[in-house]
């Protein structure tokens, strides 16, 4: 019986003010030490070195346009990820077919996807010789910009609906029975009730694809062709720590002001709710338009999601039986790295994960808790933000800038580093948001009938947060094995999107970079299977 | 004009039976509650009148019109939510002002209707105030404005006042009624409580696990109860089992435990012989001091007092080990003290005789 006994001791000892204090202080030195302070001091270091490129207009020039297509792309991809996610969404929650559950499955399989992998299906489907080409004779979407649109809007799309089904799910329907019973047509109580009350969750939504779109890097090369933005402007000049600083400080000081700017009018935004065009919005809201409405968003859904995601699939298939199957089992010439990549990939994805669960966990019961101060408290919410809205490619040039006056660091602590960063605010996140929606006044039951601080968190705060913490290691997980940008600037490690990324620019067979793509789809299924079979029921996580 | 007639509706939710052939007639201009207790399915019976959820059996008519596939914005109704389902991001002005303008009316009679409501509800003060910003009542009583501003004629209140504390829910229930009655609406309101139900209602129906009991006055109810379960329900009544040892026209001898005999009513669909429960309301007791011998009377011993303002509450056991609950006028008699030795009497007219209920009398009783 010792592990009662340990259990024990140290529900004895969580009680203890300077135990319980000292927890939190030192998830918040950790906190700043790793993952805030390093990016921002690797950028002030390097500081006067931006000199070199303030010197060369042209080089100048070349870096606001990148920068420039990164916010276009972005701002244009998360508007129309809104427009085709939310009716998505709706489908998805108001729905009453029963494969309406698979539905939402299959809208998160480009979410659980490496990009890596899903630049490179889409390459295939829109780009080359086997896919939709072949239908017209020349290359139906060449790589550039439009291909680089499709690709971010596939990848962040999963974002907008997963976001907007949980908001759905959470909405109380009654106000839209009111709007309802009081004579409003569908139409009209969603545009003036239910989307007003959502529209934190619409901006939410908006902020977050917009974010993912401004970090990708590793897909968008495959797809760019000629086409550059910020994150690839930064991956074609490393080593010039000048342009490095000035890409990068660039693109967070913008991000930052994007962001700050929605936080703070996004709450403000009125919506048109006075003015209703009763006639009109109920000729709209006719079953017919709705399933004309449905109709279109399936279509946009399988056409310019989900296929294209699993083109790969195609010569993943001619792989296995050609020959290509037994060379990769066996690790055959480039077999023998893809494997190693792959093992690479995997160990960095569980080590972040399991460390930023250690030291995530304090940090989300201090900021939904208000464990120190309200005040103090807020302005950590906001801080541990800050890594998803930076790009993940200027956030890994800074941290590489930062970590390299540290000479006994190896490569692959520094690659743990910049993953643990852009992974670390997905998990407290959801954590901190999981731990809000349980009442205070269980813990407090907890405390009542005798429980140590420690024991209310092992059998009440953890059992009823478990798959949320569950979901949030699987998506920091999957995120970190997915990261390209960060990858490619901290270290000279291969990781498995970076070895696809080399696999394409070295024009390997399309039998085996498929199965290579393969291998990981496979696995990430496998990820998506155990989330869903752990936890049951549709958009829960 | 709008009355309401649900016929042989139900309303299913997987295995489980919400509303089971309902058959009910609610007229133009009452005030008509369906009571009973939580999930016994008369919230989903007012869904279904105002079209939130679809019968699975039977035809819901408002006026002449029957209105199974009318969504309900085509219903013309005014629907009180329990949570009141004030919509937070506009003021009480857009809320209460949001069914004309959604009905297409002009804004100058979307607005004078807007100030007529709000003149009725006594909040006009208040018309810049965020939901957020008003108290429960305040909420409740613009819920309601909004509700009639949307002109109908037909309103629907699901538990309007559960969440209000007691004085202020006793105050909203008689301005609520008032209200219906001035402007000559159709009014169905579902409660839980009885006592509420019985203050405000031209008529009640009973609901019990989906199907409606009983339907008639507020007085009828409590004065000629069908079931051991309204009995019950309305009001309060003490059970004592017994047998049916002789019937006659002018009343029946009813032997309870103990070889007890006392005489009660004359017993609906029960015949000699049968097992029975005879029902007696705690305030129709007569209760004196001592062992005396008084016609249909039985004796006991004061068991438990509880003084409760306006009356006390006595609990008596009997000399065949039954107990049950005399409550008295508490300033206006002597007091009685616990131990005390009581003859209790009751007129026959005052009792009710049911037949023993199959799954029981404790089922039987059972409100959840």
């Amino acid at each position: 019986m010792l592990e009662p006994k340990i259990a024990k001791a140290l529900d004895k000892l969580s009680s203890k003010t300077a135990i319980k204090n000292t927890v939190y202080i030192v998830s918040i030195i950790i906190f700043f030490a790793l993952i805030l302070l390093p990016p921002i001091l690797g950028i002030i270091i390097k500081w006067g070195s931006i000199e070199d490129v303030l010197n060369q207009p042209k080089l100048m020039s070349e870096a606001f346009n990148a920068i420039a297509a990164s916010f276009a792309v972005a701002f244009f991809v998360s508007f129309i990820d809104v427009v085709a996610g939310v009716p998505m969404a709706w489908m998805i929650t108001r729905g009453k077919s029963k494969w309406l559950s698979v539905l939402d499955t299959l809208s998160d399989i480009p979410f659980i996807v490496p990009t890596a992998t899903l630049g490179y299906s889409l390459l295939l489907f829109w780009s080359e010789a086997g896919g939709l080409s072949s239908l017209f004779g020349a290359s139906f979407v060449s790589p550039g910009w439009l291909l680089v649109i499709l690709l971010h809007f596939t990848f962040s799309f999963p974002v907008v609906v997963r976001v907007m089904v949980g908001a759905l799910l959470d909405y109380e329907l009654e106000y839209e029975q009111a709007a309802r019973t009081l004579g409003a047509a569908p139409l009209t109580a969603d545009r003036t009730v239910t989307f007003p009350i959502l529209k934190h969750s619409l901006i939410a939504s908006f902020t977050l694809a917009f974010a993912r779109s401004l970090s990708e890097t590793g897909a968008t090369m495959m797809v760019a062709g000629v086409f550059v933005h910020g994150p690839i402007f930064i991956k074609n000049h490393i080593g010039e720590a000048g342009t490095l600083v000035f890409v990068s400080a660039i693109l967070i000081a913008l991000s930052s002001i994007v962001f700050v700017t929605i936080r703070l009018l996004g709450p403000r935004l009125k919506m048109p709710v006075r003015k209703v065009w009763p006639v009109t919005e109920r000729k709209l809201s006719s079953s017919t338009i709705a399933s004309s409405r449905n109709g279109i968003t399936l279509l946009v859904f399988f056409v310019i999601v989900l296929v294209p995601s699993l083109f790969v699939a195609v010569p993943a298939f001619e792989a296995i039986f050609t020959g290509v199957l037994p060379e990769a089992l066996g690790r055959v010439g480039v077999w023998g790295d893809y494997w190693q990549s792959i093992s690479l990939s995997y160990f960095v994805g569980i080590v972040v994960t399991l460390l930023n669960v250690v030291i995530g966990l304090p940090m989300a019961i201090i900021i939904a808790r208000r464990k120190i101060g309200n005040g103090p408290s807020a302005v950590l919410d906001v801080l541990v933000n800050i890594p998803i809205i930076v790009p993940s490619v200027a956030l890994g040039a800074s941290l590489a800038i930062f970590w390299e006056n540290f000479a006994f660091m190896p490569d692959v602590l520094l690659l743990i580093f910049a993953h643990l960063s852009i992974t670390y605010p997905y998990f407290v996140r959801s954590m901190s948001a999981a731990v809000e929606r349980i009442g205070m006044e269980l813990e407090e039951a907890g405390r009542t009938l005798g429980a140590k601080p420690l024991g209310v968190f092992r059998t009440i705060i953890f059992p009823l947060t478990k798959y949320s913490m569950l979901s949030g290691a699987i998506m920091m997980f999957t995120r970190s094995v997915s990261e390209t940008g960060a990858t490619l600037v901290v270290s000279n490690l291969v990781t498995a999107p970076v070895l696809l990324v080399n696999w394409v620019e070295n024009g390997v067979p399309t039998s085996t970079l498929g199965l290579g793509c393969g291998f990981l789809i496979l696995f990430s299924f496998t990820i998506l299977l155990v989330l869903r079979l752990v936890v049951k029921g549709r958009g829960s996580y | 004009m709008p009355d309401v007639r649900l016929v042989n509706v139900t309303k299913r939710y997987g295995k489980i039976v919400a509303v089971d052939g309902v058959n009910v007639h609610i007229y133009d201009k009452e005030y008509f509650s369906l009571l009973g207790p939580s999930g016994c399915g008369k919230t989903t019976l007012l869904r279904l009148i105002a079209g939130l959820v679809q019968p699975d059996e039977g035809e819901v008519y408002i006026g002449d019109r029957l209105v199974n596939d009318v969504p309900p914005e085509d219903r013309d109704i005014g629907f009180v939510f329990q949570t009141f389902a004030l919509f937070p991001h506009m003021n009480s002005w857009d809320n209460v002002t949001y069914g004309p303008r959604v009905k297409g009316f002009d804004m100058k009679k979307a607005e004078t209707i807007g100030h007529e409501v709000l003149d009725m509800v006594r909040l006009h003060e208040r018309l810049d105030a965020y939901p957020n910003e008003l108290s429960g009542g305040m909420m409740q009583r613009i819920a309601v404005a909004r509700a009639l501003a949307a002109g109908s004629k037909l309103l629907l209140l699901d538990e309007p006042l559960g969440q209000l504390d007691a004085k202020v829910r006793n105050e909203l229930r008689y301005e609520i009624r008032r209200m219906t009655k001035d402007l000559e609406l159709t009014a169905i309101h579902v409660t839980h409580d009885q006592a509420e139900a019985m203050a405000i209602s031209d008529r009640i129906a009973v609901i019990k696990k989906g199907k409606i009991l009983q339907v008639g006055t507020p007085k009828e109810l409590y004065m000629t109860p069908k079931s051991v379960f309204i009995a019950h329900f309305i009001g309060e009544s003490n059970f004592l089992e017994g047998y049916v040892s002789n019937l006659s026209r002018t009343g029946a001898i009813i032997e309870l435990r103990g070889g007890i005999k006392v005489q009660a009513r004359v017993p609906k669909n029960i015949e000699k012989g049968d097992r029975a429960v005879l029902a007696i309301r705690p305030e129709t007791f007569v209760i004196e001091k001592g062992m005396k011998r008084i016609k249909n009377s039985i004796l006991g011993i004061v068991e438990r007092i509880t003084f409760e303002g306006t009356n006390i509450r006595y609990e008596i056991r009997l000399r065949n080990e039954d107990s049950v609950v005399v409550v008295r006028p508490s300033l206006v008699e002597e007091w009685l003290k616990v131990g005390e030795k009581v003859t209790l009497s009751f007129s026959h007219e005052n009792t009710h005789v049911f037949a023993y209920p199959e799954a029981g009398l404790r089922e039987e009783l059972t409100v959840e």
